[in-house]
C-alpha cells in the first residue's frame, strides 16, 4: 500500500528558482528509498513537503489518503507525530539531557510518564546510549549525538523516518554504524526515506534509489546503486 | 491531559530557567531594574502626597469678628460653615481665647502688657480658623463669607465680621493649588515615560532571550509538539523571571529607602521613606509581583509567537 505520494509535484519560489519540477513517485509501507542528487537537485524541499513545511506550486503530495497540504493548525501537529525525522545537523534541544531529548517527543505526542519511562532507555539502549543517556549533546560525539536523533524519531513508532543526509557529518565508523541502526528499524518494518551524498551507505544498503537532478527525478532504480557523477 | 501538560510544561520551564544561566540573570535583572523604577515611583508619588496633604493642613482662613459682634450670630455662621460640603471643621476661638492667646504669645513683651491693662475692655474679636477639604475651595468659603454677611468689599465688613484674611493668603494658597495640581501632572508624565521605557527593555531582553531559542522552537515544531506546549515552558520561565526580579527590588528598595531614611525625615520634616516602605510592604509587594509576572509572561508570549507563526 503506498504510503507517500508524490503526483506531479512542482515547486517554484518566488525568485523563480525552480525547485522540484513535475515530480511522480510513489513509496509503499515498509519501504527503504534512498533519495540522491548533488546540492540543489531538490531532494531538501522534497522532504520539507512532506513534512508540511513547504507547500507545491503544482500537483499534490499525498501521505496514506490524506494530501499533506489540506492540513492546517494542530492537525500539522498531529502529522508531524507520525513522522520521526533525522536531520545532518542532529537538531537536538541544547539545553536538554539525551534522555530528556527523547522523552520531549513522547512528552509532546501526550504519553503517560509510564510509557516515557518504559520507553526512552529501552530506544536509547537499542542506539547503544545507555550509558550516556544523563549527557548533555555538548557532551556527545557527533555520532552519538545523532544516535540521539534516532532514538527520538523512533520512540513514538513513526509511520515513516524521513533522514535528511544523516551521515553528512560523521566519520566512516559513525556513518557504518548509523546506517546499520536505520537499516535494522527498516528491517523492524518501519518505512525509511534517506537522501545522501554517500556512496558506501547506497551501496551497503541495497535498496531502491531515486536520482534527482535539477528538481526532477532522473533514475528510480529498484536495487539500486550510486551512479551520481561527482 | 490539561493537567499533566501543565505539570510537564511547569517543569520543563523551571529546568530551563535554571539551565539558561545567564540568559535567565540578564532577564530577571532587567526586570529587578524595571520594577525598581517602578516601586520607587510607587513611593515618591505617595511621599510627596503625604508631603503636599502635610502642607495643605497649615493652609487656612481666619475670619476676624468685630469686638461687638454677638456670639449667637457668630455661632449660626459657625453652624452655616460647618454644612458647606467645601468645609473641613470650623474651629471658634471665643474673644476670651483670643486675648489669652494674645497674651502668652507677647508674654515677654512687658510693654503690650501694660498697654493691654490700661484699657478697660478686651479689644480683641472673636475669630473663626477654617479648614477646607481642598485648597482650590478656600475662594469660593470665602465669597460664601461675604454674601451671608453682605460685604461689597473683601475683607472691609459692614457687618459682624472685621476682616478675612483669605486674600492676603491668596497668592500663597493659589500657588499651593498649583503646585499640587502640576506635581501630580508632572509626576503622572515622569511615571508613565520611565515606566514605558523599563517595560520595553524589558520586553527586549525577554524576547532577545527567546531569539536565541527559535531554532529549539523550530525543532519542537518538526517533533509535532503543539503550540501550547512549546510555548508554555518559555511563559512558565516568564513568571519565574517575575518573581525573582520582584524580591530583588523590593530588596533593593529596602536598602535604598533606609539609606534615604534620615535624610527625607530632616529635609521634609518627619515625613520617613522607610516608614512609608514599611506600613505599605505588603500592597507595594503585590503590586511589583503582579507587575512582574505580567510583564515577564506578556514578553514571553508576545516574543513567541513570532518564532511559532513561521
Amino acid at each position: 500500500m503506498s504510503l507517500i505520494g508524490f503526483d506531479g509535484v512542482s515547486k517554484v519560489y518566488a525568485d523563480k528558482s525552480v525547485a522540484l519540477d513535475d515530480v511522480n513517485f510513489n513509496i509503499t509501507e515498509g519501504e527503504f528509498v534512498s533519495i540522491v542528487g548533488h546540492s540543489g537537485a531538490g531532494k531538501t524541499t522534497l522532504l520539507k513537503m512532506i513534512l508540511a513545511e513547504e507547500r507545491p506550486s503544482k500537483g499534490q503530495v499525498t501521505f496514506g489518503k490524506i494530501n499533506i497540504h489540506d492540513l492546517a493548525g494542530e492537525t500539522v501537529t498531529d502529522f508531524r507525530r507520525r513522522i520521526g525525522s533525522i536531520f545532518q545537523d542532529f537538531r537536538l534541544l541544547p539545553k536538554k539531557t539525551a534522555y530528556e531529548n527523547v522523552s520531549f517527543a513522547m512528552e509532546a505526542a501526550g504519553k503517560d510518564d509510564d510509557s516515557i519511562s518504559n520507553d526512552v532507555p529501552e530506544v536509547l539502549e537499542l542506539v547503544g546510549l545507555s550509558s550516556k543517556m544523563w549527557n548533555f549533546p555538548h557532551q556527545l560525539s557527533g555520532g552519538e549525538q545523532q544516535r540521539v536523533a534516532i532514538a527520538r524519531a523512533i520512540v513514538n513508532q513513526p509511520d515513516i523516518i524521513i533522514a535528511d543526509e544523516p551521515t553528512g557529518n560523521l566519520d566512516p565508523v559513525n556513518t557504518y554504524e548509523i546506517t546499520q541502526i536505520m537499516k535494522k528499524i527498516n528491517d523492524l518494518g518501519t518505512t525509511v526515506l534517506l537522501t545522501t551524498h554517500n556512496k558506501g551507505v547506497i551501496d551497503f544498503l541495497g535498496k531502491r534509489v531515486i536520482t534527482m537532478d535539477g528538481g526532477k527525478i532522473v533514475r528510480d532504480d529498484k536495487e539500486g546503486k550510486y551512479i551520481l557523477d561527482k | 491531559m490539561f493537567w499533566l501538560n501543565l505539570k510537564r510544561v511547569s517543569k520543563t520551564g523551571f529546568i530551563s530557567f535554571w539551565r539558561n544561566g545567564l540568559v535567565s540573570f540578564s532577564s530577571v535583572f532587567v526586570l529587578s531594574v524595571t520594577l525598581f523604577i517602578m516601586g520607587s515611583l510607587i513611593v515618591a508619588s505617595a511621599f510627596l502626597n503625604a508631603s503636599l496633604s502635610e502642607l495643605e493642613q497649615k493652609v487656612d482662613i481666619n475670619v476676624y469678628f468685630t469686638t461687638s459682634a454677638p456670639e449667637d450670630k457668630i455661632l449660626t455662621l459657625q453652624g452655616r460653615l460647618e454644612n458647606l460640603p467645601e468645609v473641613s471643621y470650623v474651629e471658634y476661638i471665643t474673644r476670651e481665647q483670643a486675648l489669652e492667646d494674645f497674651k502668652r504669645r507677647n508674654k515677654d513683651n512687658v510693654l503690650i502688657l501694660q498697654s493691654l491693662d490700661e484699657l478697660e475692655e478686651n479689644p480683641l474679636g472673636a475669630v473663626f480658623n477654617i479648614k477646607a477639604i481642598n485648597p482650590s475651595q478656600y475662594e469660593g468659603i470665602a465669597e460664601y463669607l461675604e454674601d451671608e454677611m453682605g460685604q461689597d468689599i473683601a475683607g472691609e465688613s459692614s457687618g459682624i465680621i472685621d476682616n478675612i484674611n483669605y486674600y492676603q493668603n491668596k497668592i500663597v494658597i493659589d500657588r499651593l493649588a498649583d503646585l499640587i495640581e502640576g506635581s501630580n501632572k508632572l509626576g503622572v508624565i515622569i511615571s508613565i515615560v520611565l515606566l514605558a521605557m523599563a517595560v520595553m527593555v524589558s520586553f527586549n531582553t525577554i524576547r532577545l532571550a527567546i531569539y536565541n531559542s527559535r531554532e529549539e522552537i523550530g525543532v519542537m515544531k518538526l517533533v509535532g509538539a503543539s503550540k501550547s506546549y512549546i510555548r508554555g515552558p518559555f511563559i512558565v520561565e516568564g513568571v519565574m523571571a517575575g518573581v525573582f526580579a520582584t524580591i530583588i527590588a523590593v530588596l533593593l528598595l529596602f536598602v535604598s529607602m533606609t539609606w534615604l531614611s534620615s535624610a527625607t525625615v530632616e529635609f521634609f520634616g518627619g515625613l520617613d521613606f522607610a516608614y512609608y516602605y514599611r506600613e505599605n510592604f505588603s500592597e507595594l509587594f503585590i503590586i511589583l509581583l503582579l507587575s512582574g509576572i505580567l510583564v515577564g509572561m506578556l514578553a514571553s508570549f508576545i516574543a513567541i509567537r513570532r518564532h511559532l507563526e513561521k
